[in-house]
């Protein structure tokens, strides 16, 4: 498809959802790269002449650690759960369908805190029992969309492509894996978006991430920290989402289903 | 050239298909009509392997499909369906290259060969070519899916209903370029479809399905005048079979000799057509006119009349 024209992207740009995602991106660089100048808004939060920003890391530092966290988290979910995905909707897997849907439903309903509690005394503290708390937290969302996708690919093209002579294989890379992307693209930022927020979980067993902001914040009872590590997930989970929102159109721009 | 030997096919205790025997012709149009649940699709699918046969077996110039890999026969096979299948993430150029592509056609063949494809569908390439089918009428997806089915040059060419979702409108020009094109290309075509108008004004032979089996294979006219079962008689119409008897016959076929002051008819006009016409003027006869406009003779009502029933 061809892009709009220019005129109309500059017309893109003055939508007010769109100033509000410039608002957010600045701001959130802003906060990262020079934390001491938004001090006397936190300010008339501390007690007691605290620090009103966190001074026990630098947080540009942190926030990055934060999302490689997540997206190395999200990787490896979404490789797992799309190689299932597409295994269960072969003829010969699936019968494996339900038993992949329970194991990964378990990973959804057991709480990441307790996977941190689990994975603690068998993996040691620091990074890896939050992202493999993250990475069972994050395959349900990309895997039952892999699912669904593959599932409701319109039949008359499969049939299309298989009575033109593709073999299995031709058929699933060239025609049901792009018919099924914006939704796989789905699962990736639902399941990113969540992580962002349950990554500072992490920081409770000793992972790099915002979490320790929140976690200085309640352990000192400062709540400008908690409100800035709060602020500063959300903002990211929020820029994340939309960021990816954009990918996934210019991704999909042509993947049409009628 | 393609030969179906007591095909069958069995989903558990059902015969969807029952010891079906037949040869379809080199460059002819076979129709297989019946109605739905009769086992003509199934039927179809079996010769590209779509559908593997319980027993029976299929030979294509004699040699039997099953001796290489199916998806390497269905790239030799050309498939057209009713809801066209069309890729919807490839543009029209690319939906009719599929086939060219995985038998490793370069690109300038490719290229040269959709061109030449779009132009035959009267399709502009500088319009159509990079458009999605989302973009396109029902009539220029259908179109597009049978030029991606003939886009490698098949010796056959597999449709199953492919006009069914068309307006009646759109689906007789469909039929009329379908003509075209097997004139154009000699390609043998195998068509089913549930319209026994569609079978007649298509087919070269047509063979009545009913429940898994084929009732008749024949000349549309001898299915006519010599149904072989009640089935066929009903399907094929009675109350306006003499009708459809005419509509086989083209004025050129018909024309006799001697000088009319009615109108002029072409000569590819169908006697129904002409008798309707004559019918509607309220004259005896009508002159046949070819294509380039020279006098082939007349057509008299008694001459029509000599053409509506049983020889």
């Amino acid at each position: 498809m061809p892009g709009p024209a220019a005129p109309l992207r500059v017309a893109t740009f003055l939508r007010p959802a769109a100033i509000l995602r410039v608002a957010a991106a600045g701001l959130l660089a802003a906060f990262l790269l020079r934390p001491q100048s938004f001090a006397p808004l936190f300010a008339p939060l501390t007690q007691y002449g605290a620090a009103p920003i966190y001074d026990q890391g630098n947080l540009l530092t942190l926030a990055l650690a934060h999302v490689v966290t997540v997206c190395c988290a999200a990787a490896a979910s979404a490789i797992i759960a799309i190689g299932l995905g597409i295994l269960v909707t072969r003829p010969g897997g699936r019968e494996f369908l339900p038993l992949s849907r329970t194991l990964v439903n378990i990973g959804q309903t057991f709480p990441p805190v307790a996977v941190l509690a689990l994975a603690v005394p068998l993996v040691g503290f620091g990074e890896l029992p939050t992202l493999i708390a993250l990475f069972v937290y994050g395959l349900l969302p990309i895997f039952e969309n892999t699912v669904v996708a593959l599932q409701t690919c319109p039949p008359a093209v499969l049939e299309a492509a298989s009575g033109m002579g593709m073999s299995a294989r031709q058929r699933l890379l060239a025609v049901e894996l792009p018919l099924a992307m914006p939704l796989i693209l789905e699962g990736i930022r639902l399941s990113l978006v969540i992580n962002v927020g349950t990554a500072t979980l992490g920081s409770t067993v000793a992972a790099k991430g915002l979490g320790e902001v929140i976690i200085a914040g309640l352990l000192s009872n400062n709540t400008a920290f908690i409100l800035q590590g709060g602020l500063l997930t959300g903002l990211m989970a929020v820029l994340l989402y939309d960021a990816l929102a954009v990918l996934e159109r210019r991704v999909c721009a042509n993947v049409r289903i009628e | 050239m393609i030969t179906l030997e007591k095909l069958t096919k069995r989903y558990g205790e059902a015969t969807v298909v029952n010891e079906v025997s037949l040869t379809v012709e080199r460059n002819s149009i076979t129709v297989i009509v019946g109605t739905s649940g009769s086992g003509k699709s199934t039927l179809l699918r079996m010769i590209n392997r779509l559908v593997e046969p319980t027993s029976g077996r299929v030979l294509i110039g004699g040699s039997d499909t099953t001796r290489e890999p199916a998806h390497l026969l269905r790239r030799r096979i050309g498939y057209a369906i009713q809801s066209h299948g069309l890729f919807p993430h490839r543009t029209v150029a690319e939906n009719i290259a599929v086939v060219p592509r995985l038998l490793g056609w370069d690109v300038a063949r490719t290229q040269a060969r959709v061109r030449e494809l779009l132009g035959i569908f009267q399709l502009d390439p500088a319009t159509f070519a990079d458009k999605f089918p989302h973009q396109l009428s029902g009539g220029q997806q259908q179109r597009v899916g049978v030029a991606r089915a003939l886009a490698a040059e098949p010796e056959v060419l597999l449709m199953d209903e492919p006009f069914g979702a068309l307006d009646p409108i759109i689906r007789t020009k469909a039929q009329d370029d379908l003509l075209d094109i097997q004139h154009h290309f000699g390609t043998t075509i195998v068509l089913v479809t549930h319209d026994i108008d569609e079978a007649f004004r298509l087919g070269d032979r047509v063979a009545v399905m009913s429940e898994g089996r084929v009732l008749q294979y024949g000349r549309p006219a001898e299915l006519l005048t010599q149904p072989s079962d009640p089935l066929v008689a009903r399907m094929t119409g009675v109350a306006d079979r003499a009708m459809k008897l005419l509509s086989l016959t083209s004025a050129a076929e018909a024309a006799e000799p001697g000088e009319s002051d009615g109108p002029e008819v072409p000569g590819s006009a169908s006697l129904r057509e002409v008798l309707s016409e004559l019918v509607w003027r309220g004259v005896n006869s009508a002159s046949v006119v070819a294509a380039d406009g020279t006098r082939k003779g007349r057509i008299t009502v008694q001459g029509i009349l000599s053409h509506g029933h049983p020889a």
